[in-house]
């Protein structure tokens, strides 16, 4: 292959119970940009920590300019001229630009400051960087010290730089910035390898994408034959001929029921304001990119972040939620997203767990009686079918799936009227998934009204019979009737002409 | 998974505290039986020997080094119920106990003084006084720890440092005397009742956590706070109050210690009461096979730690230890408890254990065929 | 919120008035100028009484303007020296936190004229720097009661030897003489523990004795509150103490109460430890006394219960 810089092949990487990688092939060539995309759990950050030395693959070969290579360590990997640049700065704010870029490569700790600024200068220099040797790093803007540790990466005789989501925090100036830098090097003949989830960036830097999916390999496609909408079809995994409507939804009576709940231009720390509203007995959904602010909005809902502005009502009546307690005392119910970090309490058992959400709303002088809350955990092991040792096992023993049904347990034991899924089927195997989503139907028809967010869109069709569709912080679209088919929410999804 | 998932002995978080406390019983049963049988000691009298005998205020009292060990962690056993609560909650410790109890004392004896005669009235106010303030400084510390999210051992260390003189502000002098039967009673011995009465207050602390946990959430929340704090609040708990609370429960418990304390003597000295008291009763929650971390408790355990340590201090005084020393064999016996309880050991002695019962399992074989 | 500030203003209120709690003044004029450097009242009641009798002897009556600095640390104490001395007191009197590092300050006080006392601790520096030390002997103290011990004479000492904590001038110089009884083979040494001045501590220390099943009929304790510990002990186990007692009890300090328990035929002995040394030196500066050595030993009694009377626990009981 000609300028072909990189070669991996068959590459095979395997954790416990899961194949991460399965046979992914990844190639990129001399002056490059070369974007890798896919949503989460695809294998990106696996290949990357292939790639960076920070895993070490089951099986494959790696090439660098034709000659076969394996790298053992982060430190093996630099030395074989592979760089990377984190999302998060890892640089010391507190040290100047030129200590930045020289810090850990001196020859046994002797400083050289003055040689060490005037060729930091020189690169700066030649790079185009706005920044003086000089200068505290923690002074540059964000950009700057994103191109700063660039910087020091290519400094280091770099031939791969591999960029892992550099312009999540930067504006659109700087980012704008960062990209002039990149073409630059591209020019230069470094191979630039480009994490990002902004679809828009991609098609404005880069010359080819790759995209996995399931620790498997799509496509390696030219940006220019590619067109933004089949993008986002390869990523979630549906091509877009095959795509044919799911069901026909005849619920036009829905707008006839009474509306639970209704939130106008609502917004917290993390979420732009938006308006949302939900109908008793509904099935809707928030869908979008990873990033989107799908998980945002729903958490605003919930008062999980600080609200920051917006009018509620809840069955006509005005409502005010700033924290979790007071959508509880609402009869809503928040299934989070990260289950690890907001939902199981890993430690206590199935039991605790599952009284935990009805036991605050009862309040802290009510406690439920030991018998009941047994009584309580047994009926719902039994409902959901929980597989789990005992009532008195600790959740966090239990596999991911019974994880997923206790916190489930957890809020139907409120009698809510109003549910609020997060990903509930996230790394859950297929026949869970199944039961939740039947759960979740027979729960609308029991007239509770759920919120269902799922990176699967093909779940979300078959449960939802509204789709709001957000792409950067924003609903760019409501779907519903005959648009809810998998064509339309992907081009609403990817925006702009498909 | 696998990570969550612990096997312990039968006794689950208390074997390790039962397992001290049985290995000290022991040591004391064999150095019992070496003076006895092997160097044949006239008159020794036995380590674990209890005996009725007439006091000085013509009572029936039981005595021996049991009931002074008992008697003498009465203090440190409370102190460690009310901080297995704060450890749960806070992840953290309340270093200023020894401090705060020592103010709680001087209240005690400051309102005790202040009244003309002491009768059963008097102490209950008093002790409600010292309850209050004791609750205000620790909800003080608590503040600190729950609304501005200091580290609890910084945030409890600045009346660490400054609640002696507090104490010594209080009364205005060193070494005030209260002199009554009731408070020699509260410190000693109830006329009638052979059981010395900071360990029926012990008693009654730890039913009053009992009825706490009965009739309220608190340990289930306390618990969610500990291991899951985000968790715990988007399940609507406030975690703030949860915290704030533990300290406040703390304070009480600092009150019935200092109380207790200035009444065995009846005496506040700010500058020794319960002094050094604090980095036991962490201890006593360590030994207890609590995690300091925060997270999943049993109060049991600490109970049995206070226990413990008053064990070591008393075996070491029998042996006639100087007790300039005591203090370093005591850390040599608590470094060797907390190594034993560490996850690293646990899990080699799991190992083994495992292995063990393999290899008998071999040989039986072996033995059938 | 609201809660919270209140309690807020409640402790910082509560912190400022202890540490305001220091400092002093006085009237100027024709008085003679004292500074003094001394440690904190809060330190023990024996400081405490020292503190008033400092203020009741040096004060604007009797002639003088004193200015106080209290502190438990030396370099602390320095400054405030240093202070006193660039004010232009006449009189420099110091209980130093240490016995080192005031040679500086030392030869600027006799550089600017001023004159020197050492009280109730001596420091090392030359003799010629200081007009005089009035100090306690604590091994003094400990003859003393030893001495009284002997004179009861008893027909076997079986002692309890509570210390305080370890290497302190009180614990070094009340031990030396009951050492050298131990040593002599006259008394016998049941225990001797330091309870570091801590009266829960000392209890402990004569139950676990009494628990062992071992003989006894002295405790000597180095100060009263341990003392008052180990008659708990005694109490619990309903053994006798006292005047007419099994067990004969000594104490040190001689704090109010302590010498009523001795009225009240509860204990023995009580060694005094007198901190009155503001009058003594009051005399050496109005030349009513002079002295012919530089150490000036602070004369102290040791009570009797048989001897004692009410009078002699309003003249020398310290506290209330």
């Amino acid at each position: 292959m000609e300028n072909c810089l990189l070669k991996m092949r068959h590459i095979e990487k395997r954790f416990p119970g899961v194949l991460a990688l399965n046979n992914v092939d990844f190639t990129l060539r001399k002056g490059e940009i070369h974007a890798l995309m896919g949503e989460n759990g695809a294998g990106k950050s696996t290949l990357i920590k292939i790639l960076t030395g920070v895993y070490q693959m089951d099986a494959g070969e790696i090439s660098i300019e034709d000659t076969a290579v394996s790298i053992r360590s982060p430190e093996d990997a630099q030395n074989k001229g592979i760089s990377t640049v984190y999302q998060e700065i890892t640089l010391c704010p507190n040290l100047t630009v030129a200590e930045n870029m020289f810090i850990g490569r001196g020859n046994g700790g002797w400083v050289r400051h003055k040689e060490y600024e005037k060729r930091a200068d020189e690169i700066l220099k030649q790079l185009g960087i706005p920044a003086r040797s000089s200068q505290q790093l923690g002074s540059c803007s964000l950009a700057v010290q994103q191109m700063v540790a660039i910087a020091r990466a290519v400094d280091q005789k770099c031939k791969v730089l591999i960029l892992d989501e550099p312009t999540s925090s930067l504006d659109d100036k700087e980012v704008n910035m960062l990209f002039d830098l990149m073409r630059d090097l591209k020019s230069k003949g470094v191979g630039i390898i480009f994490v990002t989830h902004f679809l828009e960036q991609v098609y404005e830097v880069s010359d080819r994408i790759t995209v996995l999916r399931n620790g498997e390999l799509v496509g390696e496609y030219l940006v220019e034959e590619l067109p933004q909408v089949e993008l986002v079809s390869k990523m979630i995994g549906k091509e877009l001929d095959e795509l044919s409507t799911l069901k026909e939804c005849d619920e036009e009576d829905l707008s006839q029921r009474e509306v639970f709940y209704e939130a106008k231009s609502l917004s917290s720390s993390d979420a732009e304001p938006f308006d949302f509203f939900i109908h008793k007995g509904e099935v809707n959904g928030f869908t979008g990119l990873l990033g989107s602010g799908r998980s945002e909005s729903v958490r605003a809902i919930f008062g999980a972040d600080k609200v920051t502005g917006g009018d509620v009502t809840i069955k006509g009546k005005h409502a005010k939620i700033t924290r979790p307690i007071d959508a509880m005392k609402h009869g809503i119910g928040y299934l989070a997203e990260d289950r690890k970090r907001d939902g199981i309490i890993a430690e206590l058992s199935v039991r605790e767990n599952i009284m935990l959400a009805l036991q605050v709303m009862n309040g802290f002088f009510r406690p439920i009686s030991r018998s009941e809350s047994e009584a309580f955990a047994d009926e719902y092991i039994k409902v959901l079918n929980i597989k789990t040792a005992s009532r008195e096992t600790p959740v966090g023993s239990l596999s991911g799936g019974n994880q997923q049904k206790v916190i489930l347990a957890r809020w139907l034991l409120t009698h809510p009227d109003y549910l609020i899924l997060d990903e509930p089927t996230r790394g859950i195997d297929v026949g869970t998934k199944l039961e939740i989503q039947k759960l979740v139907l027979k729960l609308a028809e029991e007239g509770v009204s759920v919120t269902f967010i799922s990176s699967e869109v093909e779940e979300m069709l078959r449960t939802c019979s509204r789709l709001i569709v957000m792409r950067d912080r924003h609903i760019v679209g409501e779907l519903k009737g005959k648009d809810l088919n998998q064509a339309q929410v992907m081009k609403t999804i990817a925006g702009g002409e498909a | 998974m696998k990570k969550n998932k612990r096997s312990f002995g039968g006794l689950g978080q208390l074997t390790i505290p039962v397992i001290a406390l049985a290995l000290l019983i022991l040591f004391n049963l064999v150095r019992d039986l070496i003076f006895i049988y092997y160097l044949k000691v006239p008159n020794y009298v036995s380590f674990f020997s209890i005996e009725l005998t007439k006091n000085n205020m013509e009572n029936m009292v039981l005595a021996g080094n049991l009931i002074s060990i008992i008697n003498g962690a009465s203090e440190l056993a409370i102190l460690a119920m009310g901080m297995t609560l704060v450890t749960a909650a806070c992840g953290g410790q309340d270093i200023s106990v020894g401090a705060a109890a020592a103010i709680a004392g001087s209240v005690f004896v400051k309102v005790l003084k202040s009244s003309s005669s002491i009768t059963g009235v008097t102490v209950a106010i008093a002790f409600v006084c010292a309850c209050i303030v004791a609750m205000l400084f620790s909800s003080f510390n608590g503040t600190l720890v729950a609304i501005f999210k200091i580290q609890p051992m910084i945030a409890t260390l600045i009346l660490y440092t400054c609640g002696r003189s507090i104490a010594y502000w209080i009364n205005g002098g060193a070494t005030p005397t209260v002199d009554s039967p009731l408070i020699t009673a509260i410190g000693g011995f109830i006329p009638g009742i052979p059981v010395p009465t900071p360990v029926l207050i012990v008693i009654a602390v730890a039913l009053l956590f009992k009825l706490i946990f009965k009739f309220t959430s608190l340990e289930l929340f306390t618990q969610s706070v500990g291991i899951n704090g985000s968790a715990a609040r988007l399940n609507g708990i406030n975690s703030t109050f949860i915290k704030l609370l533990s300290f406040i429960i703390l304070g009480v418990c600092v009150a019935f210690s200092g109380s207790i304390g200035v009444s065995r003597l009846g005496l506040i000295n700010h500058e020794t009461l319960l002094i050094d008291i604090e980095m036991d009763t962490i201890l006593a929650v360590a030994i207890g096979g609590n995690s300091l971390g925060g997270g999943k408790f049993k109060i049991g355990g600490s109970i049995i730690g206070a226990y413990v340590i008053q064990m070591l201090t008393i075996t070491l005084y029998a042996m006639k230890v100087s007790s300039t020393d005591v203090k370093a064999y005591k850390a040599i016996v608590i470094i060797l408890l907390v190594v034993i309880g560490s996850p690293v050991v646990k899990a080699k002695f799991e190992k083994l254990m495992s292995n063990i019962r393999r290899s008998g399992q071999s040989i039986s074989m072996k033995g059938a065929q | 919120m609201k809660k919270f500030r209140a309690l807020l203003l409640v402790v910082v209120l509560v912190i400022s008035s202890v540490l305001c709690a220091c400092g002093g003044g006085g009237k100027s004029g024709g008085a003679i100028k004292v500074g003094v450097v001394n440690n904190p009242p809060s330190e023990s009641g024996y400081r405490e009484a020292n503190v008033k009798d400092m203020e009741k002897v040096f004060s604007a009556e009797n002639g003088y303007d004193l200015k106080t600095s209290y502190s438990l640390k030396n370099d602390e104490q320095l400054q405030a020296a240093q202070g006193f001395i660039t004010e232009g007191v006449d009189y420099l009197l110091i209980s130093a936190a240490e016995t080192t590092g005031w040679d500086e300050v030392l030869k600027k006080a006799k550089e600017a004229g001023i004159k020197v006392y050492l009280f109730d601790r001596m420091i090392d520096v030359d003799e010629s720097l200081y007009e005089a030390a009035v100090v306690s002997d604590m091994a003094k103290e400990g003859e003393t009661a030893v001495k009284w011990l002997l004179d009861q004479n008893l027909p076997e000492y079986n002692v309890i030897h509570i210390q305080g904590a370890m290497g302190s001038d009180a614990q070094i110089g009340r031990t030396g003489a009951l050492d050298e009884q131990f040593a002599s083979g006259k008394m016998k040494n049941v225990v001797q523990q330091t309870a570091t001045w801590d009266e829960a501590e000392a209890k402990k220390i004569v139950e676990s004795v009494i628990n062992s099943g071992e003989d006894f009929n002295v405790i000597y304790a180095e100060n009263d509150g341990m003392a008052k510990g180990a008659v708990a002990a005694l109490d619990e186990a309903g053994i006798t103490h006292g005047v007419d007692g099994k067990v004969v009890v000594m104490g040190f300090d001689c704090n109010k109460w302590a010498l009523r328990e001795l009225l009240a035929g509860a204990w023995n002995y009580d060694g005094q430890c007198s901190p009155f040394q503001a009058q003594i030196i009051s005399d050496l500066i109005k030349g009513v006394k002079t002295t012919s050595t530089k150490k000036i030993i602070n004369e102290e009694k040791g009570f009797d219960a048989k001897a004692l009377t009410q009078s002699d626990i309003d003249t020398y009981g310290l506290g209330e």
